[in-house]
């Protein structure tokens, strides 16, 4: 067979259900074999970027490796940001790329990069084949590296007569990877000295990140806390890995964290850190972080212990393990120590959480409030609803103001903050989960990004549901030019608003979707349930909302935690010691 | 900030330097010296990495060089429990005027004599960086005409392996 042929048969035997792409010059030859494939699905896309957090949606959503394609060159480089964005939320996706045919690489042929070279600083690993016996190991190196561990993006870069070659096949292929051993297991001792500091603390905190969704984690998260009564933040990339609903949970803590989930982390004496990378958007200027705080830090990555907040207790492994180990070490420790009575702290927590609870006014101006139109899609969706956005304000919102209660419910992109994120990933998410609801709150700035995907989504039949949170700007920039650059907005006024350009609701109908649209209070439930009601297409809902509303509570950037404003002036921590 | 040595076990395959190199950039740290060669075992490079780093970065730097895939092993040498080991090409103006004080100077710091000219001597010295910084301080005065340096090889002191150890 062809080496194109066996890449196909491995992407069968890897258990690869579906591939984002488009074909080109280079690739061409592994679209040939890949037309007659019962087994994978290939979703032809409007742009690779498109392709690349399609993957991304689908991984999030699945908990299995998303795979992407692409013709070298260009097609190649227009999945650099999504690539980079899974490798910022160590979500496992494998990219496939073309390559100029062997003796051409490195004389500047037609559509060549190198991708290899431009990707290695954010994927966690890739490869360049240059036989076609290798492709079936590259290929399950790629879903293993991709997928153990802490999750990455892996590429796979193939040149074109490598494609085209003849060779054999066989599976499984044997991998050969001397430098990859990820630790799992946490070492006994350091579970131990956990539950040691973790029995003994007056005011402890777990501080939960995106791992324990990636570990699947969550029902061990949830005896852990109930078992000790500790109070729990979830994280950007974390919520829904705890319930919102549950009485322990304060919120997400960082810049844009609830009141409660911030004082808590400042004023906690013990930090339990899991999967969680202390990140400056959740520690805030960092010397002024939780400054009394004992640091305990489970990771799967060693590299991220210690890395900007020094662990007193560092424990390397999967998740999953951590915290039943965890469970079982706190009942020991329990049987021999004096429990310390965590009323104090949740007196102190309670209170903070009735007197700034999130909430936000309504305009003054008479417009729709984005909170409010956020809130009742949250409130009028069924619940296993799953959530994705862009990047920005809407975003913020949508992490704050719907409640998510279970994992992989709630999908966007934290680390790189890749506007344009919302739709290719509810692609993605759709692909992989039919049978759900999947709501995309995307802003008018991300949604202009990358909308053509929509057009993807309505031929393949994945009806997702956008809701365009229309406040006709760039909403946080404006946000940061209306607090620290004296209301001089430069460059942030779409015109969206003023000239109805585009109109969200032409534009939905010419990509093959229904579109809707709310400018009042009154209309709103009225269209999103109608919008819920629409399964046959995509339907895309342009929410006309007021500019000025902003994204409290804030840290501002470069600012200690403890400086947080409820609201615009209002510093609740920073003045009365609670 | 403190000079470290450590020595990287990688797979021998294709843009593993670029990896090891990009991700010290990267992560912003300044290579003093780079050696890389082969081993005994045929599918496996070495690399004798020094930095001048404090322990904390040192430790964050390590750790993130395991993450790459094709890295097998990282073990730092302490100067005492090792041999280390530079080679430097001197070319020194030396002619009959000088040339037996230039000479003198090679036999002290036990090097070699490699390439003679009328005009100029090309000396070949072995040993750790101080060593050669010394003896280039020596034939400074003289007129160094071009001076080349490998990077900084080194080996653990004993009968104990990394190698040995990493392929087990």
């Amino acid at each position: 067979m062809t080496g194109a042929q066996s890449l196909v048969r491995s992407l069968e035997a890897v258990g690869c259900e579906v591939v984002f792409g488009i074909p080109g010059g280079t690739i061409l030859p592994a679209y040939d074999p890949l037309l007659d494939s019962t087994k994978v699905r290939h979703i032809l896309v409007r742009h690779e970027q498109g392709a690349g957090h399609a993957a991304t949606g689908y991984a999030q959503a699945t908990g299995k490796v998303g795979v992407c394609m692409a013709t070298s060159g260009p097609g190649a480089t227009n999945l650099v940001t999504p690539i980079a964005d899974a490798n910022m939320d160590s979500v496992p996706i494998v990219a496939i790329t073309g390559q100029q045919s062997r003796p051409l690489i490195g004389t500047d042929a037609f559509q060549e990069a190198d991708i290899c070279g431009i990707t290695m600083p954010i994927t966690k690993h890739n490869v360049l084949v240059t036989d076609p016996a290798d492709i079936p190991r590259a290929i399950a190196e790629a879903f293993h590296i991709a997928a153990t561990g802490r999750p990455g993006p892996v590429l796979v870069d193939i040149p074109k007569d490598v494609l085209q070659e003849q060779t054999s096949f066989s599976w499984p292929p044997e991998m050969r990877l001397p430098g990859y051993r990820p630790t799992t297991r946490p070492h006994g001792k350091q579970v131990r000295e956990a539950a040691k500091l973790i029995v003994n603390a007056r005011k402890p905190v777990l501080y939960v990140g995106g791992g324990v969704i990636k570990a699947d984690a969550n029902a061990e998260l949830l005896r852990l806390a109930e078992d000790t009564g500790i109070p729990v933040v979830t994280t950007l990339m974390a919520r829904g890995a705890f319930p919102d609903s549950h009485d322990q949970h304060l919120g997400m803590p960082g810049m844009h964290g609830t009141v409660a989930a911030v004082a808590a982390m400042q004023k906690s004496d013990l930090l339990i850190a899991l999967g969680a990378r202390f990140d400056d958007r959740v520690t805030g200027q960092l010397g002024s972080f939780a400054p009394d705080a004992q640091i305990i830090h489970a990771d799967i990555d060693p590299a991220e212990i210690s890395k900007n907040r020094r662990a007193d207790v560092p424990i390397v492994g999967d998740c999953k393990e951590i915290i039943t180990e965890l469970i079982d070490a706190v009942r020991t420790e329990r049987e021999t120590a004096k429990a310390v009575d965590l009323s104090p702290w949740w007196t102190t927590l309670k209170s903070l959480r009735e007197t700034f609870p999130l909430g936000y006014d309504w305009p003054e101006d008479g417009t729709l409030s984005p909170q409010y139109v956020i809130e009742r899609i949250g409130a009028l969706s069924p619940a296993d609803t799953i959530y994705t956005a862009g990047v920005g304000q809407h975003q913020m919102w949508a992490a704050q103001f719907v409640k998510y209660e279970h994992p992989r419910t709630w999908i966007n992109s934290g680390g790189l903050g890749t506007m344009g994120f919302a739709v290719p990933a509810a692609m993605g998410i759709k692909a992989g989960v039919p049978g759900t609801t999947v709501w995309a709150i995307d802003g008018d700035g991300c949604f202009q990004m990358t909308n053509q995907e929509l057009a993807t989504c309505a031929i393949e039949g994945l009806p997702v549901k956008i809701a365009v949170i229309n406040n006709g700007n760039l909403g946080m920039v404006r946000q940061w030019q209306t607090l620290f650059y004296g209301e001089r907005y430069s460059n942030t006024d779409l015109g969206t608003h003023k000239h109805r350009i585009p109109d969200f609701k032409l534009l939905a109908e010419a990509l093959g979707c229904a579109g809707l649209r709310a400018e009042s209070r009154e209309e709103v439930d009225e269209v999103i349930g109608k919008a819920l009601e629409i399964n046959d297409r995509p339907v895309v809902v342009d929410f006309v909302v007021g500019k000025d509303a902003q994204v409290w509570p804030m840290v501002a950037a470069g600012t200690g935690n403890s400086e947080i404003m409820a609201a615009r002036g209002i510093r609740p921590l920073f003045d009365e010691d609670l | 900030m403190t000079r470290h040595t450590l020595s990287v076990l990688v797979e021998d395959k294709p843009g593993v330097l670029a990896r090891v190199a990009g991700l010290f950039s990267r992560r912003g740290f300044n290579i003093e010296s780079l050696a890389v060669g082969r081993t005994e075992y045929p599918d496996i490079s070495r690399m004798t990495i020094v930095v001048s780093v404090d322990e904390l970065p040192l430790e964050q730097v390590t750790k993130q060089l395991n993450k790459l895939i094709n890295v097998i092993k990282i073990v730092e040498l302490e100067p005492a429990a090792s041999v280390q080991r530079q080679l430097v090409l001197i070319k020194v103006r030396a002619d009959a005027t000088v040339r037996s004080q230039v000479l003198e100077t090679v036999q002290l710091f036990r090097a070699k004599v490699v390439d003679v000219s009328p005009e100029a001597v090309t000396i070949e010295a072995t040993g750790t960086s101080e060593k050669l910084d010394a003896l280039l301080r020596m034939l400074e005065p003289y007129g160094l005409r071009e001076i080349v340096q490998s990077g900084m090889v080194a080996i653990g002191r004993g009968a104990r392996s990394i190698t040995a150890t990493a392929v087990r």
